[in-house]
């Protein structure tokens, strides 16, 4: 059995301290409060420079230390319950400002216990903030996660597919009953995973997996037409994606691609790891017919809001129309499955 | 001759629904006398084949590359005994809403066996559809315009076509190879297919791809008029003092 992620959807997590979007969220939060201060303390417009400078001094090493640290913890950090993780981050955060206040005093600057405490406190009271923004954002994402699931219901297979593969498959049943058996079959695991509960990542090798059933249906009622080009010796059978990820958009690169032309045309996919991320690059021909790209747009529109929902600013959709063919590419950050206490190996 | 087997031509782009309804057929055979003429893969191959083997009836898909079901339709009217049509169609798209409202006959895939043999007896009753019945259904421009020629159905690709221009009944299609008389109006063109021809003239519409540059004529009394040349064919076509616009309008859009 492979391991399942244990991923409990209720009870509330840290933030992901290796996500960009987490840190860029910190860098903005930090900075734009300690221009606040700024503000209040200076009144003078022309002295603001340098009451930006002095706190800057001290905030910005502060920042870029806690932020060093916590990217450092972040895998074992993750893995604590929340509220010891909560605590613990808080205590970095003290820690951090004990070590750069006696550093400061090393080189000369000391500014007395005073000053320590009120940077100690401005850390502390920052931190725990931040972590309750987290804490909100999470939560005001959860409910957008369960609606996720049921937008990728509603964007996910047109009728028009269901109702001719049926059919299709009702042409097989007198005279090839095995064929028959075997694309009901596939037919039945796709729908398995249509419906089941598609907030969990699944590993990229299944995502494949449901596309090579959801072609082979495809090929059975377009035959020659269909022709496809797997590229995926190389990819992260682990790396945990979004499911129905890629599906979707091959069922509009065949509804595009190759069903307005009689002649066969390539569906090509490719996917690979490159840097520490998952790109799957998906191509097929292009013939401009003008009036049915907004089945298109719908799917990408639910595809890019799932990956943001999972991976914040680390994934990212794009696609491209060439003279002759359209091209989607897909980035994910590659996450593998947290070995877990408690989950089946 | 009323017990003369039904003649049916199956038309549908994928292999196994095409397979799927000549089963259907063989099981409706015992009630209904009935004659499979043969199977297409798209609304051009189905008017091909017509050409050589007429039918009574043409069970046709409705989304089909090259010609669709309802362009099909439009060019079996062409024929000198049009066939009835009936639609198959996988899903009730919003094109079949249009279908009930005026009355146009359509089976759902799957279809049933019953309901094909309830269609089936319902034909010698059936009319062809008609053109302005037609009119009224959602559809996209053809993607050729038809001729009859000796009783058989001439398409020409739209992309083909130079200029239209209507003379008295007909108008004229002209390609680079040959010229065609079509039955229909101008105005209905120009509408079906809007920026692909542009108007030179009250009686003439040339294809935009086709302009090769506009030339200026200054006859003996001292009149200037505007005629555009046009690649492929060496007739030039005046430009009516309405239309002189154009010259300008296209002009720029060369130079650019």
């Amino acid at each position: 059995m492979r391991a399942i992620i244990n991923q409990k959807d209720d009870s509330p997590r840290l933030p992901e301290l290796r996500n960009l979007g987490t840190v860029l969220r910190i860098l903005l939060a930090v900075n734009a409060l300690a221009l606040i201060v700024v503000f209040i303390r200076e009144p003078r417009w022309e002295a603001l420079p340098r009451a930006w400078f002095d706190v800057a001094a001290i905030v910005e090493p502060h920042l870029l230390a806690s932020l060093l640290l916590l990217y450092a913890l972040a895998p074992w950090l993750e893995r604590l319950p929340y509220r010891t993780g909560a605590i613990v981050i808080l205590a970095l955060t003290l820690a951090v400002t004990f070590a750069l206040d006696a550093l400061f005093a090393t080189l000369g600057i000391d500014e007395g216990p005073a000053f320590v405490l009120r940077h100690s406190a401005f850390s502390l009271l920052t931190t725990g903030a931040l972590l309750g923004y987290f804490h909100l954002r999470a939560s005001a994402l959860s409910p957008a996660i369960t609606e996720a699931r049921l937008q990728a219901l509603q964007a996910r297979i047109r009728p028009h597919f269901l109702f001719n593969s049926i059919n299709a498959v009702l042409s097989l049943m007198r005279k090839e009953p095995r064929r028959a058996e075997v694309a009901l079959e596939d037919l039945a695991d796709l729908f398995r995973v249509l419906m089941k509960d598609n907030r969990q990542l699944t590993p990229l090798a299944d995502e494949i997996e449901l596309c090579r059933q959801y072609l082979e249906l495809e090929k059975l009622r377009l035959g020659e037409r269909l022709k496809i080009e797997w590229h995926v010796e190389n990819m992260p059978r682990d790396a945990l994606v979004p499911p129905l990820v890629l599906q979707p958009l091959l069922e509009n690169a065949v509804y595009h691609g190759i069903e307005p032309s009689s002649s066969p045309g390539i569906i090509a996919i490719n996917v690979f790891l490159r840097r520490g991320e998952v790109h799957a690059v998906l191509r097929n021909p292009y013939r401009f017919t003008g009036n049915h790209h907004a089945g298109n747009k719908m799917a990408m529109d639910n595809i890019r809001e799932r990956l943001a929902l999972h991976f914040d600013a680390e994934a990212s959709l794009e696609s491209r129309a060439g003279k002759d063919s359209y091209e989607v590419h897909i980035r994910m950050p590659y996450r593998v499955p947290a070995r877990v206490e408690g989950a089946h190996a | 001759m009323p017990d003369a087997p039904l003649k049916i031509l199956v038309v549908d782009d994928e292999g196994p629904a095409r397979r799927r309804l000549r089963e259907l057929l063989d099981d409706c055979a015992s009630a209904l006398p009935l004659l499979v003429v043969g199977e297409a893969g798209s609304g051009r191959e189905a008017l091909g084949l017509l050409g050589t083997t007429p039918a009574d009836l043409v069970l046709s898909d409705i989304h089909m590359p090259d010609m669709d079901g309802i362009e099909l339709a439009r060019h079996l009217l062409k024929l000198p005994v049009p066939p009835v049509l009936i639609f198959t169609t996988a899903y009730h798209e919003h094109a079949i809403a249009a279908f009930e409202v005026h009355a146009v006959d359509y089976l759902m895939k799957p279809v049933r066996v019953q309901r094909l043999l309830a269609a089936l007896q319902k034909v010698p009753r059936l009319k062809p559809l008609s053109g302005a019945r037609l009119d009224r259904l959602p559809a996209a421009a053809r993607r050729f315009l038809s001729v009859t020629e000796r009783s058989r159905v001439v398409l020409v690709p739209i992309e083909e076509v130079i200029y239209l221009k209507a003379e008295l009944k007909y108008i004229t299609i002209r390609t680079a190879d040959r010229e065609y008389l079509l039955e229909e109006s101008l105005t209905k063109l120009e509408e079906e297919f809007g920026p692909r021809f542009v108007r030179v003239h009250r009686n003439c519409l040339v294809a935009r791809d086709a302009i090769r540059g506009f030339e200026r004529h200054v006859s003996a009394e001292g009149d200037a008029h505007w005629e555009v040349l046009l690649r492929d064919v060496p007739e030039a076509l005046p430009v009516s003092r309405r239309q002189q616009f154009i010259v300008r309008e296209i002009g720029r859009e060369n130079e650019a």
